[in-house]
């Protein structure tokens, strides 16, 4: 992985559009922008591979900083250095944050109505559904992975059961079972 | 958002609450959402800067408004600069706050991710790569999971898992638009059927 893709590849051609891009991301993420940012990113504009995406997104989970503007000061960072990096997490906040507001205030109008409580309820079980299928069609990234697909099973499953089952806090997931994903892989990886 | 406060705050405070943000910026591991415990005890408990009800409503409407879930912290800045005053003081606040959160974690992840790119062949950062990728996977489907029981995880809530899971369904297997997805969610929950 070298940090600037061939250049036959497609990018975003201008700040402009790394800006225009990762607004119009932000704007279709209700409930969260990730599952908007694998689909468009990956599969419709195809400015990173599968294989990519999960590398920014492990780096933007670890460090701190919401997820999501990691990704995108990871991604815009990819293509222009600093100036991208400052351009997508620009792209990512400045129109959902008026738009936020103006929902605030709106809301406090509204708060008691039965059917904007339930369209809430239901956007949100939508939200979840995408990020699950997010998660499983990234699953497929995994046949290549240096550790071997009985590690990489035991490893998910263990994420799943902690995160789900026991409510660990993902600081001790990262740094626990990462810890042990990292020993492996460096094994695993010829000097 | 009922219940109102009316404050007076000087330059100290502003300082004081930007800097409590600066504070936490690098704790935010997992994302913002992980300090939240901390942000209550300072603006409700501590320094009564805001009611539980404009809390709770800050996080609810950033979950639900499109573009990332951290714009919650930018509506706790906007409610403490209305409850002292009005409209400028709600966009000072919104700056203060999220400049606060916001700049020390993006300059710690910006540079390291430059580092990582220098040195993309070192065995370290490849192993790190390798390594972490099962796990990342896993906590998405895990974040959805745990979305979706936000709501509850009887069985009263069945038709919400069943929504959940139908929407996991159609958009792994098809290219079928978010919005449509998301679109149809609202509907049938503004219909109350979930």
């Amino acid at each position: 992985m070298s940090a600037l893709p061939p250049d036959d590849r497609p990018r975003p051609k201008s700040l402009t559009d790394l800006f225009v891009s990762f607004t119009l991301l932000a704007l279709q993420g209700f409930g969260g922008v990730l599952a908007v940012v694998q689909r468009e990113l990956v599969e419709n504009k195809r400015w990173l591979t599968r294989d990519e995406f999960i590398e920014d997104w492990s780096v933007a989970q670890i460090m701190p900083g919401p997820n999501v503007i990691n990704l995108a000061l990871i991604v815009g960072g990819r293509y222009f250095g600093l100036k991208g990096a400052v351009v997508g997490l620009a792209g990512m906040i400045v129109v959902p944050l008026v738009l936020v507001v103006v929902l605030a205030l709106i809301y406090s109008q509204f708060s008691e109505h039965q059917g904007v409580a339930g369209a809430l309820r239901g956007m949100g079980a939508v939200a979840a559904g995408l990020i699950m299928a997010t998660g499983i069609k990234l699953i497929a990234a995994l046949e290549t992975n240096v550790i071997g697909w009985r590690w990489c099973t035991a490893l998910g499953l263990a994420c799943l059961v902690g995160i789900i089952v026991f409510r660990l806090p993902l600081a001790y997931i990262l740094f626990g079972l990462g810890g042990v994903a990292f020993t492996l892989a460096y094994k695993r990886l010829k000097p | 958002m009922k219940e109102t406060l009316s404050l007076t705050l000087g330059i100290a405070d502003w300082i004081q609450f930007f800097l409590h943000y600066v504070s936490l910026s690098l704790l935010q591991i997992g994302g913002a959402i992980a300090t939240i415990p901390d942000m209550h005890r300072f603006l409700v408990d501590q320094n009564l800067w805001l009611t539980d009800a404009q809390f709770n409503a800050s996080v609810a409407i950033a979950q639900a408004a499109p573009g990332p879930n951290v714009l919650f912290i930018a509506l706790m800045g906007w409610n403490v600069g209305m409850n002292a005053g009005g409209v400028l003081l709600g966009l000072l606040g919104i700056v203060l706050a999220m400049t606060g959160m916001l700049i020390p974690s993006s300059v710690l992840t910006y540079n390291a991710t430059q580092w990582g790119h220098r040195n993309s062949n070192l065995r370290s950062v490849r192993a790190f790569k390798q390594g972490l990728a099962p796990i990342v996977v896993a906590l998405l489907i895990a974040t959805g999971w745990i979305l979706a029981s936000a709501s509850g995880k009887s069985l009263d809530h069945w038709p919400l898992w069943l929504l959940a899971g139908v929407t996991t369904v159609i958009c792994w297997r098809t290219r079928l638009h978010i919005l449509w997805l998301l679109g149809a969610g609202a509907l049938i929950g503004w219909f109350g059927w979930i």
